[in-house]
């Protein structure tokens, strides 16, 4: 089975040749005299060669083709949009993340409120940007639950799909510790002490609990480590093992496809024909 | 006209297993010992960073960073048996304000407290809430501790009167110097006022509980 090429745009299109002016490669050996060509027919050349020197060297393409243009079964809705969705807001929170991480100092004594306050203040599109980091990681944990939500009461987490699934849980367990790791970083009092009851939440563990607590504060008090190491697992640890598992989560997807939604019916005839 | 040779695919040596250019006795094919190498000397590589940094993350929960540390808070006369005085004090001084705990100090009272913390001259409670670590508040007028988090109420002696804390608030060691009252470590006190070594919030440690929660190497 061959799959169609994906189609042009129209101003993209290379338009053939005006009768008596020449083949349209102008190299003057058409019929009629050579032409220069355009800009625009330059752009299109250049670009065509850019993609293509990428091609030959990656390979790139059928595996573009296989994952962009990849076949999906009748019925799929809007309520498919919700991975995607979450990706991008996961995305959204990387990059306000980094930028954030410019201005913001997390030291225990002060600092860690003041530069802040200095960010939502003083820094140009400070206060923007840190609102969209802030409500933006509220509209993630939404949209992974929907999605969630979605996988689950269409039965998309049936074989042979159940280790996506399983990813996906680790994926929403990684996306609560961000919010868990990212909600002490302003350093105000309600983060302090909703962080001091969220530790003392994992002390409760029997047996592991303490440890798990001590660990989380690097020590029995919360001390003069404890932001900077909610700091790393916020901006290093836990991003990065999204991130990957995120590929997995997509490969996974593209690899075995997505299901249909659960009240369509498998048409015979169409069945039929496809089959014949 | 001869018998091509016989090769015995389960033999334990890789000549009787017919493979090329095999020495005799030998038992493992240099392919696989490549492999195995190979894989060993990743391994290896890996470790060599890994566990020293796995390490250097886990180490504060093995270690006991905090110092023996005694703090003045005032003069003996501050202090009466039958009311709480409000002191702050350092309990991590490296980080400034967010180090400092408020705590409640009164004088022993032979009448009213149970002997077995009759070595303590002071009675020094810990405002943290023994459910999940809120700040609890003394009020006067009904002589209870009240938090403000999840509705924990604890008695004149810390004990629990109502709402989640499984186990009555910590104390602090006491000590007269000089005519000043200081204020030592934290310990933790099960339902009786026995003394345990510091605890978290949230941990029983009544009867067998105590054996689910047990010391940490950090306190």
């Amino acid at each position: 089975m061959k799959l169609p090429a994906p189609p042009l745009p129209k101003f993209l299109r290379p338009s053939p040749p005006r009768p008596g002016r020449g083949n349209g490669n102008g190299d003057g050996n058409g019929a009629g005299p050579a032409t220069k060509p355009t800009p625009k027919e330059k752009a299109v050349e250049g670009t065509a060669t850019a993609v293509g020197w990428l091609d030959e060297r990656t390979g790139l393409s059928p595996f573009l083709r296989g994952f962009l243009y990849r076949k999906v079964p009748k019925g799929t809705n809007w309520y498919y949009t919700l991975g995607s969705a979450t990706m991008f807001a996961f995305l959204s929170q990387a990059v306000t993340g980094v930028f954030l991480a410019m201005y913001y100092n997390p030291d225990t004594a002060s600092r860690a409120y003041s530069s802040a306050s200095y960010i939502t203040n003083e820094v140009f599109l400070g206060e923007f940007v840190r609102g969209m980091h802030r409500w933006g990681s509220t509209v993630m944990i939404i949209l992974i639950f929907l999605h969630m939500g979605r996988t689950f009461f269409f039965g998309a987490y049936k074989y042979p799909r159940e280790l996506n699934w399983v990813i996906g849980v680790v994926l929403i367990v990684l996306t609560l510790l961000m919010g868990l790791t990212g909600y002490l970083l302003p350093f105000d009092q309600r983060s302090y002490w909703a962080t001091v009851v969220a530790v003392n939440i994992n002390a409760s563990g029997p047996i592991v609990g303490p440890y798990l607590a001590d660990f989380l504060r690097a020590g029995a008090e919360f001390g003069p480590t404890t932001i900077t190491r909610f700091y790393a697992l916020h901006m290093l640890a836990v991003p990065g093992l999204i991130a990957a598992l995120i590929g997995a989560h997509l490969y996974l997807v593209a690899k075995l496809g997505t299901t249909a939604p659960p009240w369509l019916k498998a048409q015979k005839k169409d069945l039929m024909t496809e089959e014949l | 006209m001869a018998d091509p040779p016989k090769f015995d695919k389960k033999s334990r040596y890789t000549e009787g297993r017919g493979i090329a250019g095999a020495f005799e006795g030998e038992t493992v094919t240099r392919r696989r010992l490549m492999e195995g190498t190979a894989l060993a000397a990743g391994g290896i590589a890996t470790a060599a960073f890994a566990l020293p940094a796995l390490g250097f993350a886990l180490g504060p929960v093995f270690e006991d960073t905090s110092r023996e540390n005694w703090q003045s808070v005032g003069l003996e006369a501050d202090f009466a048996d039958d009311a709480y005085v409000q002191r702050v004090i350092n309990l991590v001084p490296q980080i400034g304000d967010p180090g400092k705990t408020t705590i409640y100090v009164r004088r022993f009272d032979p009448e009213l407290d149970d002997a077995r913390n009759d070595d303590q001259p002071y009675v020094a409670i810990s405002t943290r809430c023994a459910h999940l670590g809120c700040p609890v508040r003394y009020i006067q007028a009904s002589k209870k501790f009240v938090c403000p988090c999840h509705g924990g109420v604890y008695d004149f002696e810390g004990k629990v009167a109502g709402g989640p804390p499984v186990r009555p608030l910590d104390r602090f060691y006491t000590r007269v110097r000089a005519g000043r009252v200081e204020i030592g470590d934290r310990f933790s006190v099960n339902s009786e006022l026995d003394r345990f070594s510091p605890r978290d919030p949230s941990n029983h440690i009544d009867g067998l509980w105590q054996f689910l929660y047990p010391s940490r190497p950090t306190t």
